[in-house]
């Protein structure tokens, strides 16, 4: 595998509905601002280009099938090679890693990864139930088919086993909405506070409306390239922004379709397959795992995703990261739910499983100078969702992992008060950060990790 | 060849709901050019569609309810057994075989769904659990009725339930749901 820089992405905005142009069109506005971005004009970039991977989640809320060739055909990059990708929430990051492989394996210098979602053709409730046929049609659907009851069931187990309070799951959306104040691409931007998050109505008890993300119709786009197609897009005229931001690790987990079905390891083998290299080497840590399993935790069970827990230590074990808390700079994380940035805190081993609710209280997950309105005990180590997450941002879904990933790459190249026009959500010499995408019910899980080079 | 004025589609009135929007009655380069300018046209259809979905080696679990019986799948060579219906097993790979689950178990996980998809929306506030099973290594998911929906408590888990089933079956996993048993 050869070195993979992410160069340039774009973002369209998030927005409940965006009537005013066809999908390929919005595409076409990430897709631009990407190419502009690099100092290109768009003939010559289509030049360059070696092909493209296309995402996007659901046939049903567009009612067109091959989605993927009208955007390629909008773009100007027929014939070139392209591919759709598929994988419900997490399509964006599979969609990322697709053009990753594309250029690591040397099969092109410059890939282009694009995504979207329209997801307002039809009415909210009906999106749902879309959205639930992502769940077994013959078991889980026809018992009330929603994906927030999903989530909320497993907000009780995790409540019930480890104390987890619905105060600590609102940190979450206080955090993400003040984050989204600062970035223009937000669909919903807010000051809030706990009591607004537990007042808001309830959807699925106890997740109420401001613990969950909304539907957008978006799009966006990233330009990956090899040095060979760097050196093409420069002899070509691009800016290529320096330092470099290059992908130094993917990651990518599975887990069984009926939450139902997940299976029950035992201490042994989690500590042999799922532990992470921090938790397997602490005596603290070993021990603390023991006493739960010794009360009846069970792995994964309906609180955990093993596929987010595999996917970051496929990814951190590629990177050479070995205590993400400590080496991430931040993470844009799958915050669907609320709940679930608190699950995957304890999947991507920023705290122990059972532990994520503290961990969102603590503070440790905020940025450095904004103020939230919250007393938070501790000083920030590794801001999760500086961007406002899917919570506010949106979560048109083959965007979201894209969306990601522009964000992303923005940190490390240190341009953010360029593209939001404003400099609060900038990490100060942002290093090393990580993207999550999440399907289902943790069915597929990525973790793809983007680091700045010098 | 047919006479051009002859040569039209058929005229019906189905399906249209808009049947003109303001238009320049000239078309020059400024009123072309305003064009750009104008709102979206946004029409609405109707997308309803029959499916046949067969159970396939899944059917004796939906025969079974019809018949107020609650089966499982399990393992023969590790004993590991299924709450959901599965064909093989996870880890071994072999076909498993049908057992019969007991009709009470406990919650493991639930919820009160207070809204839902579009073909729920009707029975909100509904309460959705998982359960848990003596003898099953995987959990259920199922509908809780004969509890306060409003007065949803993390004390429900751990709450012994017991099934009962439809009288008249629809062949759907709702054929089967639970109500508190008594202790």
């Amino acid at each position: 595998m050869r070195p993979v820089y992410a160069v340039s992405g774009g973002v369209s905005k998030f927005a409940k509905a965006r009537p005013d142009k066809t999908f390929p069109a919005v595409i076409k506005e990430a897709y631009d601002y990407a190419i502009a971005d690099l100092g290109l004009e768009f003939r010559p970039f289509t030049e360059l280009v070696d092909g493209s991977v296309a995402s996007y989640f659901s046939d049903h809320f567009a009612r067109q099938l091959m989605a993927g060739i009208m955007a390629q055909d909008y773009l100007g990059l027929c014939p070139k090679p392209s591919h759709r990708v598929e994988g419900g929430g997490a399509t964006g990051g599979i969609c990322f890693q697709e053009a990753w492989k594309a250029v690591a394996s040397g099969y092109m210098d410059i890939c282009v990864a694009y995504g979207f979602e329209t997801m307002s053709h039809v009415e909210t409730w009906k999106g749902n139930e879309f959205i639930a046929l992502a769940s077994d049609v013959s078991f889980d659907y026809p018992v009330g088919g929603f994906y927030s009851g999903y989530y909320a069931m497993m907000v009780t187990r995790h409540m019930k086993e480890f104390g987890t309070t619905v105060e600590q799951l609102a940190h979450v959306s206080v955090k993400n909405y003040t984050h989204a104040l600062y970035n223009p691409y937000a669909q919903k931007s807010q000051r809030i506070s706990i009591q607004d998050v537990r007042n808001a109505p309830m959807v699925a008890w106890p997740l109420t409306r401001l613990d969950i993300c909304v539907m957008s119709d978006g799009a966006a786009a990233t330009i990956l390239a090899s040095e060979e197609g760097l050196k093409k897009l420069e002899q070509a005229g691009a800016h290529v922004t320096r330092p470099l931001v290059k992908v130094s690790g993917i990651g990518r987990g599975t887990d069984a379709m009926r939450m139902a079905d997940r299976p029950h390891q035992s201490y042994d083998d989690f500590m042999r397959y799922n532990a992470l290299p921090h938790e397997v080497n602490s005596d603290e840590t070993r021990a603390y795992y023991k006493r739960l399993w010794d009360k009846g935790f069970r792995y994964p069970g309906v609180h955990s995703f093993r596929a987010g827990r595999m996917a970051g230590k496929e990814a951190c074990k590629m990177a050479q990261v070995n205590d993400p808390l400590k080496e991430l700079d931040f993470i844009e994380l799958h915050d669907a739910y609320t709940s679930s940035e608190i699950q995957t805190y304890e999947d991507m081993g920023l705290c122990r499983y059972g532990e994520g609710g503290p961990f969102a209280a603590s503070g440790k997950a905020f940025m450095p100078g904004v103020e939230y309105g919250l007393n938070l005990p501790e000083k920030p180590i590794c801001p999760v969702n500086p961007s406002g997450g899917l919570i506010a941002c949106g979560h048109p879904v083959g965007a979201t992992g894209l969306m990601q990933a522009v964000f992303a790459i923005w940190q490390l190249q240190g341009t953010i008060k360029k593209h939001f026009k404003s400099p609060v959500l900038q990490i100060k010499n942002a290093q090393r950060g990580a993207i999550h995408s999440h399907a289902g019910t943790g069915t597929y899980v990525t973790v793809s990790i983007l680091e700045r080079e010098g | 060849m047919a006479n051009e004025n002859e040569t039209k589609m058929e005229e019906t009135l189905e399906g249209t709901t808009l049947f003109n929007v303001p238009f320049p009655k000239k078309l020059d380069a400024q009123t072309l050019a305003f064009l750009k300018q104008m709102s979206p046209i946004i029409v609405k259809y109707p997308y309803q569609i029959n499916y046949l979905h067969s159970y396939g080696q899944d059917s004796p679990f939906f025969a079974g309810l019809a018949n107020k019986v609650f089966l499982g799948c399990r393992d023969a060579e590790t004993g590991y057994t299924y709450a959901n219906p599965r064909g093989h097993d996870m880890v071994t790979g072999q076909e498993t075989e049908w057992v019969r689950l007991p009709d009470e178990g406990h919650v493991h996980a639930f919820t009160v769904c207070h809204f839902g998809s579009e073909a729920f929306l009707p029975q909100c506030p509904f309460v959705l659990i998982l359960v848990e099973f003596e003898g099953a290594n995987t959990l259920f998911l199922s509908r809780l009725m004969g509890v306060d929906p409003n007065q949803a408590s993390l004390d429900w888990i751990g709450m012994k339930v017991k099934a009962r089933y439809l009288r008249n079956s629809k062949f759907q996993p709702t054929d089967v749901y639970f109500v508190p048993a008594e202790t």
